[in-house]
């Protein structure tokens, strides 16, 4: 027991504590109500309404999201379709195959590319990506596989697709770290009844590896669904800020997160910004609704050992 | 023995060889194609922004739209205020809320604590500009770098709060006991014994935090703005280094866009710097894992 | 007291001269993890369809040795050996044999049990049929009864045999493991102590299932279980400092070893 002279700073610093740890929880419920506030015009005018139409004039005052929801959705799942498979692959490429001296080099390149700010990213995607998707990749695309409405339609280069690879070499990072964890977390034990059996290396992957891990990578790509969700900058740069709801991958699109960026500060009516607010009360929930997923995924998993997130 | 009634053909066998071969080779191939992004960006950034980068760049202001040369020097200054700002507001709730974790909290509470920590790090930044415009902008009728530094220093928050608690938690129990056992107040305790040894960990942390937002874009667009002068007043909009990169990045004008990637290099660097340093202080601590 | 190679040739040599079939051919043969040297200069003949136990302290080799023996030790990086290994014949390291094609007929049963979560009771010990091409319903039905039934599991799971692995008791996983390296019909079943994280009565079931396993497959186990290996074994190798010391017929190196080194060891002197 303290000195009982000490009880009163004793108790002052563990409220100190207790404060900024509980401002975590605040800080949550806080970000859901200012949003809510900044957004009560536009729900009060469209209702529920707001989030099915696909009308986007700030002339007219008429707000809807349908165009912001349909483009977050449609670049995320092409960034997933894409991170997830490389991820998975490189993760058990560090895992399973690479020599131990290979292993820290990657790793370390992989952590360098999770520090390279969505910005340049932008940038890079502006001046260096999106010509060579134009006139290389692009053009490829649409005469292989141009019967799909997915790749019809002009050329622009700034498109949904662009922002969709954009996103997935940002989220690949976290998902290859993330599934890292969760196949070092798969005991020995089982790789070795695999070999025993006499299975192929990449047997031993699908029937050991893999299919013990499959909880946990699917919580990894959940989690890179979170992050893929919320890309900002990158995204406003190259995806053609146009809202509009395309089949095709060559079209212009806009997402919940580039809308915001790119209007917020010209939004020029109450009504207006309070329709801004609305799409990132929107964006808000989805993103904690999927990384709370993501969390419960993972831990749930995680019963060999933690599986540490960021 | 009896000879086995279902003995694998040998082309089968051979099928089963290749198969485990090629995915081998893929498996490869995505590993290469992962980190290529890493420096194909790097090239470009030095490539495109090495030339551009001049004194210059680093001493002038940035000149009137459609004018020719000019620097990035306030946008310079302005980063290294608003992470300072951010450090300011975001490490103490950080760094108590990691000690409450370690030394106090319950294991339900921590459950809940970090379950909202990993929560909140998954928070879209644009969030948290909408958010702190509300808080801050509005009411004090003006974009402000004040507003900038809360912003990312609320995204410092879960992070420091999570790297300080895993660093606590390693301080051995017996060196608590000790101090206890000597008669000392707790909160003494954990200020000189707990902290102290850990006070390297708690560093590291910070950095890692400082390199994640020193990039960040999206958080202060509506808060800090920026601006092509120097600021003397923190109620006053700041300039950053990405806001300019953004900016110029999507102007029309090639000396800007010059610029942007002269911008971009020296962010790159310095988030480089900083992971470095993360490295340097970390590495007595690997041998952990 | 220092074992030589010699002393080991000459036990074997003192083996009844029966004419019986040997499944382990091992002459001279080492094995290095990096500098460290974990087996030396090991010369055995591991006779066919019976039970081998192999003994010793803790750190003897006497893992390393089995592991060797279906090349499970490669999955350890930086493994080095010389010396010359032969399975009914093959050579376990000659050119062009394939590790995967050794360990199918080499199977191998660990420590702890480990079936497949995500399988099913029957995926579980069908697997290693599937992974060979099997794809005949009537044969793998009859593969999977013959399997459980000659791991005596058979009367324990035949009506959940669709429940996962992973939901049956720790004995019964472990003959669930037995039973998964039965199906794809191996000559020869490594145990690595296999019964040392079972109760007394799961290991009982397990050692009485070793007895009948010898009718048709030749058995080596490694145990650390003195008791174990001179109930249920044949012959026994005592391995020491990663020499074999004494080979020979179990009742003789449990009541009149030769060695002084093997003596004091089944005695409980050391180890």
């Amino acid at each position: 027991m303290p000195a009982p002279g000490s009880r009163g700073p004793d108790i002052a610093f563990k409220w100190v504590a207790m404060f900024a740890a509980a401002m975590i929880v605040v800080l949550i419920v806080m970000v859901g109500w200012e949003l809510y506030y900044g957004s009560r015009l536009a729900i009060a005018k469209f209702g529920a309404g707001f989030l099915w139409s696909s009308e986007w004039d700030p002339v007219l005052e008429r707000f809807g999201a349908l165009p912001f929801i349909f483009g977050t959705l449609v670049s995320s799942l092409i960034a997933l379709l894409i991170a997830v498979p490389l991820g998975v692959a490189t993760a058990l490429f560090l895992t399973e195959l690479a020599p131990l001296k290979m292993r820290q080099p990657i790793i370390i390149a992989i952590e360098m590319l999770a520090a390279v700010p969505s910005v340049i990213f932008g940038l890079w995607g502006i001046f260096v990506l999106i010509p060579w998707l134009r006139d290389s990749l692009f053009v490829w695309l649409k005469r292989f596989l141009g019967f799909l409405p997915l790749f019809q339609g002009p050329i622009y280069g700034l498109s949904m697709l662009a922002a969709g690879i954009i996103i997935a070499i940002m989220i690949l990072p976290i998902v290859t770290s993330i599934s890292r964890e969760i196949l070092r977390s798969v005991p020995n034990l089982q790789r070795e009844a695999a070999y025993a059996l006499g299975a192929t290396r990449w047997e031993v992957l699908k029937i050991a590896v893999l299919s013990y891990a499959r909880r946990g990578l699917f919580g990894a790509a959940v989690l890179g669904l979170g992050r893929a969700l919320g890309e900002t900058m990158a995204v406003t740069m190259v995806i053609g800020n146009r809202p509009q709801i395309s089949a095709s991958l060559f079209a212009p699109g806009y997402t919940l997160a580039s809308v915001v960026a790119n209007e917020f500060t010209e939004a020029t009516t109450d009504l207006y910004q309070s329709a801004l607010f609305e799409i990132g009360l929107v964006l808000f929930a989805v993103a904690i609704l999927v990384n709370a997923a993501a969390q419960v995924m993972l831990k749930s998993m995680s019963g060999s050992g933690p599986v540490k997130v960021n | 023995m009896t000879e086995s009634p279902y003995l694998p053909t040998p082309q089968f066998a051979r099928w089963r060889k290749a198969k485990s071969s090629a995915v081998t080779g893929i498996l490869v191939a995505c590993a290469l194609a992962v980190i290529a992004p890493l420096f194909l960006v790097i090239y470009f950034l030095l490539e495109k922004g090495f030339s551009s980068l001049d004194w210059n760049f680093f001493t002038q202001l940035p000149k009137p739209t459609g004018e020719v040369g000019g620097g990035m020097a306030n946008a310079i200054v302005g980063s290294v205020v608003l992470l300072a700002m951010a450090t300011v507001f975001g490490v103490p709730f950080g760094i108590f809320g990691g000690i409450y974790l370690a030394e106090y909290g319950s294991d339900r509470a921590n459950n809940w604590i970090r379950f909202a920590a990993d929560v909140l790090n998954g928070v879209p930044s644009i969030v948290w500009g909408m958010v702190v415009y509300l808080l801050l902008v509005v009411p004090f009728k003006g974009f402000s770098a004040y507003a900038g530094g809360v912003a990312l220093g609320l995204m410092m928050v879960p992070l420091v709060m999570r790297t300080t608690e895993e660093v606590l938690i390693l301080v051995p129990q017996s060196y608590r006991e000790a101090a206890l056992a000597l008669g000392v107040a707790r909160w003494k305790m954990i200020v000189v014994i707990v902290v102290r040894t850990a006070l390297k960990g708690i560093a590291t942390g910070v950095i890692i935090a400082l390199a994640r937002i020193a990039g960040e874009t999206a958080p202060l667009l509506f808060t800090a703005l920026g601006n092509t002068f120097w600021s003397h007043n923190l109620k006053e909009p700041i300039s950053a280094l990405p806001l300019q990169i953004f900016a110029y990045g999507l102007s029309p004008y090639d000396d800007w866009h010059r610029q942007a990637w002269a911008g971009a290099l020296v962010l790159m660097a310095l988030i480089i710097v900083l992971n470095v340093t993360v490295r340097v202080l970390s590495r007595d601590r690997s041998k952990t894992d | 007291m220092k074992a030589s190679p010699a002393q080991a040739r000459t036990v074997e040599a003192g083996l009844p001269a029966e004419a019986e079939e040997v499944a382990f051919d091992i002459k001279n043969f080492s094995l290095w993890y990096g500098q460290r040297q974990a087996l030396q200069d090991v010369t055995i003949r591991i006779p066919a369809k019976k039970v081998t136990a192999i003994i010793g302290p803790s750190g003897c080799g006497k893992s390393t040795f089995l592991r060797a023996l279906n090349r499970m030790h490669e999955l350890t990086p930086g493994t080095r050996l010389e010396g010359s290994l032969r399975h009914f014949g093959e050579d376990l390291y000659g050119p062009g044999v394939e590790a995967v094609a050794i360990r199918r007929r080499v199977g191998m049963v660990f420590q702890k049990s480990n079936p497949f979560p995500t399988m099913s009771i029957a995926e579980n010990v069908l697997v290693g049929l599937r992974l060979n091409g099997v794809r005949d319903k009537r044969v793998l039905q009859s593969r999977l009864e013959e399997s459980l039934h000659m791991a005596a599991l058979w009367d324990e799971v035949k009506d959940v045999l669709n429940r996962p692995g992973t939901s049956l008791s720790g004995g019964q996983q472990q003959r669930l493991c037995i039973a998964r390296s039965l199906a794809v019909q191996p000559e020869t079943l490594l145990m690595d102590e296999p019964c040392s994280a079972l109760d007394p009565l799961a290991t009982a079931k397990i050692e009485e299932l070793i007895q009948t396993l010898r009718e048709r497959y030749t058995v080596v186990i490694v145990t650390h279980n003195m008791q174990q290996a001179a109930r249920c074994s044949d012959r026994t190798a005592f391995f020491y400092l990663g020499r074999l010391i004494e080979f020979g017929n179990t009742r003789n190196i449990f009541t009149s070893p030769s060695n002084p080194q093997t003596e004091a060891y089944v005695s409980g002197r050391f180890g």
